[in-house]
């Protein structure tokens, strides 16, 4: 429980907790998301340990005040180990009438709502579809409600600017976010400084919502709206420099890292698409590192573009998301008939077809295993948190270009978009990527091998005297010849599953977190990580022998995973799909391991997790 | 500056050990002489060639060439060979295609690799026919084209290519004609002097299930007449005895005898270089007109700037201004903090 110490300020107490969620939420056009980036980089920088889940709309701009035009941001912060952007809230800025219906759900018991009174108009009511006003019909009994003119207050703290009302009501959003900063006591410092640098060129706007801000923090100390402010001591991370980073960003950031540990131009072929695009404007900034970014015409360019960037000796890559991985389906064949390095990343989203664009899923594992004709073999790796996406993005370069092969990397909306405090790893910690491009023509042959990792030699335009031809149509070993032979291509059709079998060899053997044998063991990938981890902790406490394994390699398999599944009595798959990976499972190791799926777009919950521990764990 | 010796390549420098597929008879077998020779005379090094194909008869062509070649996949050739342009802008990155590659599946990346200007040769094939799947019409059979896929006469309208071509904002127009060695020789070397995307509408036959498409042009008594090269500077005249000219009327070309009141000073001088495209697509129509000649030649050639070039420049700009990037001011960029 928390401990009381009175506020420097009269009337108030400070509470100091450990944990607290809390939820903005608004129209898309309410700066939701700007309001959660900044609450969570002052979070951050004071030290919590934290998870973020940016939840918005697939319409840019619906109709104001609509329930379709809701988007929000949770952040879960804590001074211990946080796994999970948090199961229920403990507190909910609402900016409208929609915003409190689509979320209320969410909110604890006698938990803290603050919404926007000037919002619960008639209009906005009824765009809610509301019959009654929740203010006065006691529907939000229960809850600890702080209803605030937030558009009346901040025109009034801004009225010396000279700016009109609709500027003036685009800063209510940092009204409600200094009220955030008092009510989980937190400098306002860090938001200050963006605000000038966003604004550099327009500093009246950068003034304003300072002044917004300010007047929602001071508005909080001034009444006696709260009673209580809380304290959320800084987490005991692992030492060291720490920043915060989303998937998104550190996928971009691993591939730059890439391409400087191998000296190779980083080239990245990509058609914009939720929730991708990040990657592509994060890496279009990094034109310092050399990175050429090309935007192609469609997704089949995009993927294209990057094979030829990549025959020419570049480290190339594309992105995507799930409806893209399926124009693309043909080309990565290609990538593999070549053997040429490739990354190719699957931001997953909920399908089929266009589906829920903005929203998260895992159901691309097949498709990225299977989803190309014929027999086409190819590495799958799968982060687990946002800022494994670093380092996944690292190990998919580093493999593409030791087996001359693609490899696709599944990230999914809830890691590209989620962020987490990420201790930055030292430089001299980092591996080099050695690359050696053939330059022999006594000793080349494009389609030798080495006998390590089955690679064909990689030998780029420019080198004297190593021309050579490569191409779709089957190969004949070593020579690399257009060869129709029914043999030849029953052994290039086994050469190419040895060469991707061929990296089990050097992925590390998995140790199952928890206990290392007992009742059940949870098998996973992806953004599942958090909320099984979390689970797994309770279930423990709770006496359970349980254990965890998840697997950021998924093609081919870690080489101990067969054993390990064999030392617990049960084994339980959680997947944000309909048993995609289990049935990899049950297909290579005949093992009658349990699916427990949720397609709904949204993360497991951690609580939805330890409840099925309990059941499968209760069943005889 | 340094100067290296360029060793003197002939025409087998450019050849391969590979056998040649094609039917006997074809056209592509012109096409691929005339690369094979002028590739040698460009004065470039063999090693920095790189041919790309999609699918089709046509894309078999890097195989036969002794240079970097990638044979990718149906339609795709323009894709890849961007990829590979602005990853290396020093390499000469040529495309083999055909009417069914890049004007029916790689229609999407044809015309964007057009617009962005991309410095990249294509060699469009044009047999009017879809050969290697036996027979089926292509985005450039005429109207009512009887085929094995069509047996009633195909109901669309074709593409004419060069106006496809010139609509796209291409830097290089030309055309030219299988069995016209020296013209398409001329025609491939001007293109490689291009700076910027050039496209270039290669007439050819398909001897087995097209055969005389072309044969209005190339027909040796019907040629003069049928076929109007144009020359930059020079007035558009053709005809056996060289009776016949061009001129504009309002809007529109008109055919006009010579020597009937008509001077050679009212014909339409060509200039590859005029700024309005609308000049060069009404010179890519006359193939398609009744009673006009078909023009070969350099329809337009002007420049623009070039995608790679750009793309190259703003990083050496960002680099000139900030400096080379610096992977660990990367992961301590945005506010850090430390825990100790």
């Amino acid at each position: 429980m928390g401990t009381l110490i009175e506020s420097p300020v009269h009337g108030h107490k400070r509470e100091t907790i450990d944990q607290a969620v809390i939820r903005f939420a608004g129209d898309s056009g309410d700066g939701m998301q700007i309001t959660g980036n900044q609450f969570t980089n002052t979070v951050a920088l004071y030290g919590n340990d934290l998870a973020t889940f940016p939840d918005y709309p697939a319409e840019i701009r619906a109709p104001a005040g609509t329930i379709p035009g809701v988007s929000g941001f949770q952040i879960h912060f804590a001074s211990g180990q946080v796994y999970t952007p948090g199961d229920a809230v403990d507190a909910l800025i609402a900016m409208n009438p929609a915003a409190l219906i689509v979320n209320l759900s969410d909110l604890k018991r006698n938990g803290i709502l603050i919404l926007n009174a000037d919002s619960f108009t008639e209009g906005d009511l009824r765009k809610a579809h509301l019959q009654s006003n929740p203010l006065e019909d006691h529907s939000l009994d229960g809850y600890r409600v702080f209803p605030v003119g937030l558009e009346k207050l901040t025109r009034a703290a801004l009225a010396e600017l000279g700016l009109d009302a609709k500027s003036m009501d685009r800063c209510k959003n940092f009204f409600a976010l200094g009220m955030c900063y008092w009510l989980y006591n937190r400098s306002m410092e860090s938001t200050f400084r963006w605000l000038d640098h966003k604004f550099q060129h327009k500093p009246l706007l950068a003034e304003a919502n300072k002044l917004a801000m300010r007047a929602g923090y001071s508005y909080c100390e001034a009444t006696e709206a709260f009673q209580v402010s809380y304290e959320i001591p800084p987490a005991k991370l692992t030492p060291g420099m720490y920043r915060n980073l989303s998937g998104n960003q550190a996928l971009a950031m691993g591939f730059v890292m890439a391409s400087q540990k191998s000296g190779l131009t980083l080239f990245l072929g990509s058609y914009p698409i939720t929730p991708a695009s990040d990657v592509l404007h994060e890496l279009s900034m990094y034109k310092n590192f050399g990175v050429l970014t090309f935007q192609a015409e469609d997704e089949i360019a995009a993927v294209t573009s990057a094979i030829g960037a990549s025959f020419a000796g570049a480290l190339a890559i594309t992105t995507t998301s799930g409806p893209g991985m399926s124009l693309k389906s043909e080309a990565m064949g290609l990538a593999i008939a070549v053997e040429l390095p490739l990354v190719i990343c699957d931001i997953q989203r909920g399908g089929p077809s266009t589906g829920l664009p903005t929203k998260t899923e895992q159901a691309d594992l097949l498709q990225a295993m299977y989803g190309r004709n014929s027999e086409a073999p190819l590495a799958v790796l799968a982060p687990a948190t946002p800022g494994d996406c670093f380092w996944m993005a690292f190990e998919a370069s580093r493999i593409a270009l030791k087996y001359m092969t693609p490899v696709i990397v599944l990230s999914d909306g809830y890691l590209a978009n989620g962020a987490e405090p990420w201790r930055i790893p030292e430089l001299r910690d980092i591996p080099e990527i050695p690359v050696h491009f053939a330059t022999d023509p006594e000793t080349f042959k494009p389609y030798a091998r080495n006998p390590e990792t089955l690679a064909r030699p990689w030998a780029i335009p420019g080198t004297p005297d190593l021309e050579h031809r490569i191409g779709g149509i089957e190969k004949q070993d070593v020579t690399g010849n257009v060869n129709y032979e029914p043999l030849n291509h029953e052994h290039m059709v086994h050469l190419r599953a040895a060469k991707v079998e061929a990296i089990a060899q050097e992925i590390p053997e998995l140790v199952p977190a928890g206990d290392p044998d007992g009742d059940l063991l949870i098998v996973a990938w992806g953004s599942t990580y958090g909320a099984i981890t979390g689970a797994l902790g309770t279930a423990r406490a709770k006496g359970a022998r349980i254990g965890h394994v998840h697997l950021r390699y998924l093609n081919p398999l870690p080489r101990n995973l067969g054993e390990i599944l064999r030392r617990y009595r049960k084994v339980l798959v959680p997947e944000m799909n309909l048993g995609q990976l289990s049935m990899i499972l049950r297909a290579k190791y005949l093992l009658d391991v349990q699916s427990y799926s949720k397609v709904q777009g949204r993360p497991f919950k951690q609580a939805e997790l330890e409840a099925k521990f309990e059941e499968v764990l209760a069943e005889r | 500056m340094a100067t290296t010796t360029l060793p003197v390549y002939t025409k087998k420098d450019f050849q391969t050990d590979q056998e040649v597929r094609w039917c006997p008879g074809c056209g592509d077998y012109a096409i691929l002489n005339a690369v094979q020779s002028v590739f040698p005379e460009l004065g470039i090094p063999r090693e920095k060639f790189v041919v790309v194909s999609g699918i089709g008869c046509s894309s078999r062509f890097p195989y036969y060439m002794n240079t970097y070649g990638f044979h990718s996949i149906h339609g795709r050739a323009p894709a890849v060979a961007t990829g590979i342009k602005i990853a290396r802008p020093d390499l000469e990155v040529w495309v083999a295609t055909g009417d069914g590659d890049s004007l029916a599946i790689g229609g999407n990346h044809t015309i964007h690799m057009l617009r962005r200007n991309v410095g990249i040769k294509v060699l469009m094939f044009n047999n009017k026919i879809y050969g290697l799947t036996k027979g089926q019409y292509s985005p450039t059979s005429e109207f009512g084209k009887k085929t094995k896929s069509t047996p009633y006469g195909s109901a669309d309208q074709p593409f004419n290519p060069l106006a496809l071509a010139i609509g796209a904002g291409t830097t290089f127009v030309a055309r030219s004609v299988d069995v016209f060695q020296p013209h398409l020789k001329e025609t491939l070397k001007k293109a490689a002097a291009h700076k910027g995307a050039a496209y270039i509408e290669i007439l050819q036959n398909c001897n087995i299930f097209n055969d005389g498409a072309w044969l209005d042009v190339t027909e040796k008594d019907a040629r003069s007449e049928h076929v109007v090269a144009l020359e930059h500077g020079k007035p558009l005249i053709f005809g056996k005895n060289r009776d016949k000219g061009i001129r504009m009327n309002g809007l529109q070309l008109e055919v006009v005898a010579l020597g009937n009141g008509t001077p050679q000073a009212d014909l339409l001088v060509h200039d590859e270089h005029n700024p309005n495209p609308v000049y060069a697509f009404l010179l890519a129509q006359m193939h398609d007109t009744p009673g006009f000649p078909t023009p070969i030649g350099t329809l337009r050639a002007w420049e623009n700037s070039q995608y790679e070039d750009v793309m190259a420049k703003q990083i050496h700009d960002v680099i000139a201004k900030r400096g080379p990037g610096d992977v660990s001011k990367l992961l301590h960029s945005g506010d850090t903090w430390e825990v100790r």
